[in-house]
């Protein structure tokens, strides 16, 4: 009775068991890279997709807080009527005066008048480009730089010169800024002195060619006329960067601060919401990638599945003989359960390694930080070796089920 | 926790390799007694009819028959890999009827080894690897394991070989590899199954004179075989045709043997 009950098999040591597990990873490991290729291809689909679209968003939140949250626009709205209302001439300087408003830009649409390279060009391809008079300040509040030249200063805004905003100057094929540049502007010939940087938070400065008030009076007859003499104006977009904790005051009261006779006609917004939401939207179509992974995840599995099948017929003398060795059915079933999980967690690894390099590449030329949530590569991880362990369950179970005489006979 | 109890359970004396050869009169190491084996139901094909076979501590004896005859299935049931359909099976004084798929699995790791014709060698593994894993289902340590098996290998003269993989080896040179592997745990008996079946006759004499040898240090082996030349080497042989014992010249078991086929009726 005694002698029975010392009869216990014994365990293997968990380093011991990972050598088993790995025997057939080691003496074929062609077939394990293969295999493991496709696990690795759906974890790396998972990981990236995941990976991108954080860093996307990273990227963009980033920029949200470059560009700042407190710009707010208030431009004319409509009239009661339906007509195209007007901003009093004194708008910006009403606005400037609001306690938590730390700067106050503005432009003018020229109404009329369009930007074209030369007179040649006929009237109607006006490429969709506005004029527009601009404060001095303008780039400087809604955030944009000068790409190439310079831009306008109180000598040149009373000028015939112009800056064009990063779209306008590529629409009208100027790259660059050389002396005695000029476009046809509102019908006589305007210097170019300067092409700006895009200004995300202010597209209609991209699409416009940008003179000084003073310039649009003179030259483009841009005029209001204020207490019967007529005066540069008037505008129709103000910028007004405020206190970024008092935004949502200072929104509250723009539209009354800016018409106080017709506030209706006033439209207040802020742009960097925009960009708030294009963030939230970013993982729109992570259902879809992650899917496409999944996918790809499932085909891995058949792969892995197949191999240890195979792996399994095999190497039945094997079996045979660790039976013959003493190990029992579910040394045997560990031993195969745990060569797929090895090779789906392997798999999975480099899986993931090649996610992050392809999110890591791709986020660095588009100037994102690269983020990777623990989620994508925990994930990836679980879902590979979920997988490894499912599709290692059948043959795991037929290798157990072999009797050892059965393994041992040689075909 | 499992090391711990298996390891001190390999008695001293059951491994028989201190002492020198006895000729069979110590106790049994191996009993059969009454055993068939019966495959199949639709018609049942009987492989063993009635075997009683006693092995004694220490004894070198050859199981000879034809193909057919019943020899492979004597092995397997030798060697716990299958039950008998009737009759009690004795390994190391253990009935193996009494025990579960995984105390058998405990008994083989402890008290038989094997050698096979194909040598069943991992290729990708050194010779040493492959000794020691003769030790991995006992529950040895790595570092254990490796010094037993280099302590094997010098017993079948590979010492200068531990490194080589089986691919490197000639045919005789992997056979002595299997042979280790199957001692390397000091089992109560080897059973060996046509060891000599993939070699060249230089090759297999060798091995049948490494076993004479390893006899001689005091291992109990049996040696399951076709060849009668190479059975009447031994100093026991046993011959088996169909499913019975037809000759026994060793000093236990014959008569058994004989006094079974005789109540059986048959002759």
């Amino acid at each position: 009775m005694n002698v029975r009950s010392t009869l216990v098999p014994a365990r293997l040591k968990l380093g011991d068991q990972a050598r088993v597990a790995s025997v057939g990873l080691r003496s074929r490991p062609l077939r394990a890279a293969l295999s493991g290729l496709g696990i690795a291809i759906g974890t790396a689909a998972i990981v990236a997709v995941l990976g991108l679209s954080a860093s996307s968003q990273a990227g963009l939140l980033a920029e949200i807080d470059r560009l700042g949250t407190n710009l707010l626009t208030v431009t004319n709205g409509q009239s009661f009527t339906g007509q195209t209302a007007q901003l009093p001439l004194a708008a910006p300087a009403r606005i400037s005066r609001i306690n938590a408003v730390e700067q106050v830009a503005h432009a003018g649409t020229v109404g009329g008048a369009n930007v074209y390279r030369s007179p040649l060009i006929p009237a109607i391809q006006t490429n969709a480009l506005q004029v527009k008079a601009a404060s001095l300040n303008l780039p400087r509040v809604v955030a944009t730089t000068v790409a190439q030249g310079r831009w306008l200063n109180t000598a040149t805004a009373t000028q015939p010169v112009t800056v064009l905003g990063a779209a306008a100057a590529q629409r009208l094929g100027i790259d660059r800024v050389y002396p005695g540049e000029r476009v046809w502007l509102g019908g006589q010939w305007f210097y170019v002195a300067g092409i700006l940087s895009p200004a995300v938070l202010a597209p209609e400065v991209d699409t416009s060619a940008l003179v000084g008030y003073p310039a649009a009076q003179r030259y483009l007859n841009h005029i209001s006329i204020v207490k019967g003499r007529p005066a540069a104006g008037p505008p129709t977009t103000v910028y007004v960067r405020s206190q970024t904790s008092q935004v949502g005051a200072v929104r509250s009261v723009l539209a009354q601060t800016a018409d106080p006779e017709a506030p209706n006609e006033v439209d207040v917004s802020q742009p960097s919401d925009a960009l708030s939401a294009r963030a939230a939207a970013n993982g729109a179509f992570n259902g879809l990638f992650l899917g496409l992974g999944a996918v790809a995840l499932l085909v891995g599995a058949v792969g892995v599945a197949n191999i240890m099948i195979i792996s399994v017929l095999e190497r039945r003398s094997e079996i045979g003989l660790r039976r013959a060795l003493g190990a029992t059915r579910d040394q045997i079933r560990t031993q195969f359960l745990s060569e797929a999980i090895m090779l789906a967690f392997v798999g999975g690894a480099v899986g993931v390694a090649a996610g992050a390099l392809a999110t890591g590449v791709y986020a660095s030329t588009k100037h994102w930080a690269v983020v990777i949530p623990a989620t994508a590569w925990a994930g990836g991880v679980a879902a590979a070796v979920a997988t490894g362990a499912i599709a290692g369950l059948l043959p795991a179970l037929r290798a157990a089920r072999l009797s050892p005489t059965e393994a041992l006979r040689t075909v | 926790m499992t090391t711990s109890q298996a390891t001190p359970t390999i008695p001293a004396a059951s491994t028989g390799q201190a002492g020198p050869r006895d000729d069979g009169s110590g106790p049994p190491v191996l009993a059969l007694d009454a055993v068939t084996k019966t495959y199949g139901e639709q018609p049942p094909v009987p492989a063993l009819r009635g075997v009683s076979l006693t092995v004694r501590r220490s004894e070198l004896l050859a199981i000879v028959g034809p193909s057919g005859s019943g020899k492979t299935t004597l092995l397997h049931v030798m060697g716990t890999l299958e039950r008998p359909s009737s009759g009690t099976v004795l390994i190391d004084g253990v009935d193996v009827a009494a025990l579960d798929d995984r105390q058998l699995a405990a008994l083989r790791a402890r008290s038989i080894g094997f050698v096979f014709q194909q040598f069943f060698l991992a290729e990708h593994a050194t010779a040493l690897e492959n000794v020691a894993d003769g030790l991995l289902y006992v529950g040895a340590e790595v570092g254990e394991r490796r010094r037993r098996a280099a302590e094997a290998l010098a017993r079948v003269g590979l010492a200068h070989r531990s490194a080589f993989r089986p691919s490197t080896m000639s045919g005789g040179e992997r056979q002595r590899v299997a042979i280790a592997r199957a001692l390397v745990g000091r089992p109560a008996i080897v059973l060996a199954d046509e060891p000599t079946g993939n070699l060249d006759s230089t090759a297999g004499g060798s091995i049948i004179e490494l076993l004479d040898e390893l006899n001689a240090g005091g291992a109990t082996i049996v040696v399951i075989t076709h060849d009668r030349d190479l059975a009447s080497r031994l100093p026991r042989q046993v011959h088996v045709r169909d499913g019975h014992i037809v000759a026994d010249n060793g000093p236990a078991g014959g008569a058994q043997a004989l006094a079974g086929r005789e109540g059986d009726g048959r002759s």
